[in-house]
């Protein structure tokens, strides 16, 4: 073992910037990559994504073998992981008590979770880049092998809905991360909390015929999906992103700038 | 330089840190001393700027934590080893307060090497390390980007024998390099050989602030003499307050060369004078019997 040989430091206060926002944004970009299971939760949103596009390329009918179905079979498995990898960029701070770290070396707690949503959207799209680089090859691919139609009909408004379908899907799930500060909590509660919302919706069909369209997220968000947004379509996915995104998002945000980072 | 000024931490009724006061000079190691669930920790964080104070301030190289620029470059701070993700290996742990603080990724296998874990031992995951090797991290961790203050809260915990001797050489050096070094603990013959200053805390509340050297004299001197009657007579002449020990020593409320004066005015033949082994647990415990969890014996 070896002991400290330099001189004592004398690195006045007043010769050092505050980290760089960049700077930040690197390393929270490279936590969601450099832990076992952030590691597997990027493979595995590769992974299924090839896997769905395989499977439509091998069983789907003819006739729809199209760019625009093959997109849209990539849209399941991503809006199930991305917001999960989300809710792992908040929650790993208190559940694995880095927070203790992370906020020692950047006070400022509104920069750290601006990094680390950046990094998320990032990878984000960068999932989706993937996925419609995957479905472009099936598309090519579809013709000569199985007889597909091969359609290229999509449109900029298809590449417009997948990003914003995913992206609504990643911030819901930060603002749950930073709402529950807790990985199960937070996980569990994301894809519960909608579910439930539907079943009470569709059981009670005066809520089902009047309050549906804006408040149900999935009702909200199913012109978005199936790629028919028009006119108040916009307006029901606005009101319904207010309550499901901006509203834990705001809560979110003043726990984690305002609580206590514990390590218990 | 640590100036802590009234800091008090409530939670609800119950208030964990009350009017908390003390400065920890550049040059020295201060000791911050308490049972568990004192406030120690949480004065810690609240340095930190990681638990906000209800009331108080503190301030590091003259400014509030939140207003130090790049605050890895200045303090080192270990509040709890364990606190690392399971499943980051240790070196890039550090590689990634390298990357926050700007550093040199060399600095990395410097720092690795100074707390002596090996490059097979960096490159395994956090969640399968010994408490000590946590700690070892923790350390490297503090002194990655080079600061003027450590703030450590009980960084001995875990580490072997061999591992706390050489943490002890690690702080002295530190110390007397001009650093500023906070540590708290509950190992008390660990604190009182690496020490300078100490601060004890008992439910939320200072209970002693000083020197090592002033407040463990102001515990009194222990003496034996070939003839325990003539110097208890030598004692009372010289009109020192003492008491018997169990183990036949009398503990006189006067530092030695008063003891020693006395003595020799009476005449008596001394076998012992000094310090009383295990001093600042006995006043570690006279201290804060108040708040223990256990009764102390008298």
């Amino acid at each position: 073992m070896t002991t400290i040989t330099q001189p004592a430091p004398q690195r006045a206060l007043t010769d050092v910037h505050r980290v760089a926002f960049a700077r930040l944004f690197r390393v929270e970009l490279r936590k969601l990559l450099d832990t076992r299971a952030g590691k597997w939760l990027l493979i595995a949103i590769g992974l299924l994504t090839l896997l769905f596009i395989v499977l439509a390329l091998v069983f789907a009918k003819p006739p729809d073998l199209t760019y625009e179905h093959l997109v849209t079979g990539t849209a399941t498995p991503q809006g199930f992981l991305l917001p999960v990898l989300a809710i792992l960029a908040v929650t790993s701070e208190w559940s694995q008590r880095t927070g203790l770290v992370t906020f020692t070396l950047e006070p400022g707690r509104g920069r750290v979770v601006s990094a680390k949503l950046c990094a998320v959207v990032v990878l984000g799209i960068a999932a989706v880049l993937l996925a419609l680089a995957l479905a472009a090859l099936a598309n090519l691919l579809s013709g000569p092998a199985r007889g597909g139609s091969g359609s290229w009909a999509f449109g900029v408004s298809g590449f417009r809905d997948i990003v914003i379908l995913q992206l609504i899907g990643m911030i819901e799930g930060f603002a749950f991360g930073m709402l529950f500060m807790n990985s199960a909590a937070a996980i569990v509660l994301y894809f519960v909390l909608p579910i439930a919302t539907s079943i009470i919706f569709n059981v009670v069909h005066w809520l089902q015929n009047h309050l549906a369209m804006w408040i149900d997220p999935s009702t909200t968000q199913a012109p978005l999906s199936q790629h028919t947004m028009h006119g108040t379509d916009w307006v029901h996915l606005l009101t319904g992103v207010l309550l499901w995104v901006a509203l834990p998002f705001v809560i979110g945000t003043v726990r984690v700038l305002r609580s206590e980072v514990k390590s218990a | 330089m640590i100036t802590v000024t009234g800091l008090t931490k409530r939670y609800g009724g119950f208030t964990a840190v009350d009017d908390v006061s003390f400065t920890a000079e550049p040059g020295q190691v201060t000791g911050f001393l308490g049972p568990n669930g004192a406030g120690k920790s949480t004065t810690m964080r609240m340095m930190c700027g990681l638990t906000p104070p209800t009331a108080g301030a503190c301030t590091i190289l003259g400014r509030g934590y939140a207003d130090i620029p790049n605050p890895g470059r200045f303090v080192g701070v270990l509040l709890d080893a364990s606190a690392q993700h399971t499943g980051r290996t240790g070196r890039e742990v550090l590689n990634l307060g390298a990357l926050l603080m700007g550093l040199d990724q060399a600095r990395v296998d410097q720092l690795l090497d100074l707390v002596g874990l090996t490059p097979a031992e960096a490159a395994r995951r956090t969640g399968n390390y010994s408490l000590g090797m946590r700690q070892r991290l923790g350390i490297a961790h503090a002194l990655l980007g080079d600061p003027q203050v450590l703030i450590l809260d009980e960084p001995a915990n875990g580490l072997d024998p061999a591992g706390i001797r050489w943490m002890r050489g690690l702080l002295r050096t530190f110390a007397d390099r001009g650093g500023t070094v906070l540590l708290s603990s509950h190992l008390l013959a660990e604190v009182e050989v690496i020490a300078d200053d100490l601060v004890i805390i008992g439910r939320g509340r200072i209970v002693a602030h000083g020197s090592k050297a002033d407040l463990l004299e102001a515990q009194g001197t222990v003496v034996r003499g070939l003839d325990p009657v003539a110097l208890e007579a030598a004692l009372v002449g010289a009109g020192l307050a003492y008491r018997s020990r169990p183990d036949g020593g009398l503990l006189v409320s006067a530092n030695a060369e008063q003891v020693g004066r006395a003595a020799a005015a009476g005449g008596v033949v001394l076998v012992e004078l000094g310090r009383q082994g295990a001093a600042l647990e006995d006043m570690f415990l006279e201290l804060t019997a108040a708040d223990a969890r256990e009764a102390v014996p008298a």
